[in-house]
């Protein structure tokens, strides 16, 4: 990231990290760890758990969390679109597997808020194991912004 | 034999997911299990506080959702017995109708289109009302080897 050079990247991840993982039970639960962001782009990685595995035949992680990761991906790139604190909401989630995940490593998503309206957010994102031009998933989500102040995050 | 397709023998022949879902790490996580009901696959997601993705509104993660859908289709195609190979999701759509409570999440799934190689499913996730469904998935999975 080019401007990764900042002093205060470091910090605001940091921050990030305590609010939108940090705060979130679940994304909490699944050790979600911020990786890089700029405006409208999150990038969250998953820890390889042998306790998160879905087929214990090839120790490869459930698509249930690999869809966690995503959502709240996703969800986090539009919260770092907004212009001011809006509750948001998924609306619908389509995860395209295109590729197997390996066992033994970590999962990382790339999510992209490419689009806001007043009241709809559209979002694509790229999950893979450290290298985008072989992702395991890709996924595109649309989610609700409410007009409403800030109650804490969807 | 290996111990998912004994999991996968003993759902076939006594309709017991017990050791299916103790073979998957996650769904012991997750606290997915399913049960035969009326003859069918029904797919529970037994509450947990770190189920929670909204900590003030106290809702459950869309993640956790789309988990619960993905598991409850796999089961059913797996009970249904027409593939041996453990089904491979090619893409799943989870469309999230209202906001999940901080309790039990049930599912049922319905083969749209049951091919040899493609299985089309549709699946319900509802909590206290069947008839008020809080996510709603469409997914294919692959049944044979790629």
């Amino acid at each position: 990231m080019s401007d990764s050079f900042l002093p205060q990247k470091d910090e605001i991840k940091r921050r990030l990290e305590g609010r939108y993982v940090g705060a979130v039970p679940h994304n909490r639960a699944l050790d979600l760890r911020v990786v890089d962001y700029r405006p409208e782009h999150l990038s969250l990685s998953l820890p390889y758990r042998d306790d998160l595995v879905g087929n214990p035949e090839t120790g490869v992680l459930h698509g249930g969390c690999i869809t966690s990761l995503i959502d709240a991906t996703c969800g986090g790139a539009v919260i770092l679109s907004l212009t001011a604190p809006r509750r948001i909401a998924t609306l619908d989630l389509r995860i395209d597997y295109v590729r197997p995940a390996l066992p033994e490593q970590e999962v990382i998503c790339d999510a992209h808020c490419y689009k806001i309206t007043r009241h709809v957010a559209f979002v694509r994102a790229i999950a893979h194991h450290g290298d985008q031009v072989s992702p395991i998933a890709s996924a595109s989500g649309t989610f609700v912004v409410f007009r409403d102040p800030d109650k804490g995050e969807s | 034999m290996t111990k998912m397709r004994d999991a996968v023998d003993e759902l076939r022949s006594t309709g017991d997911c017990t050791a299916l879902q103790k073979a998957i790490p996650y769904a012991r996580f997750m606290g997915i299990t399913a049960k035969i009901v009326d003859d069918d696959v029904l797919g529970t997601m037994r509450y947990s506080e770190h189920l929670i993705g909204n900590a003030l509104a106290q809702k459950l993660h869309g993640g956790t959702l789309g988990a619960l859908l993905e598991s409850t289709a796999i089961f059913k195609l797996l009970w249904h017995g027409e593939t041996n190979a453990v089904p491979k999701t090619i893409n799943i759509t989870v469309e999230y109708l209202r906001g999940a409570d901080p309790e039990d999440v049930l599912a049922r799934a319905e083969f749209t289109r049951h091919g040899r190689r493609v299985a089309n499913v549709r699946v319900f996730a509802w909590q206290r009302d069947p008839a008020r469904p809080v996510a709603v998935a469409s997914a294919h999975f692959l049944l044979v080897p790629d």
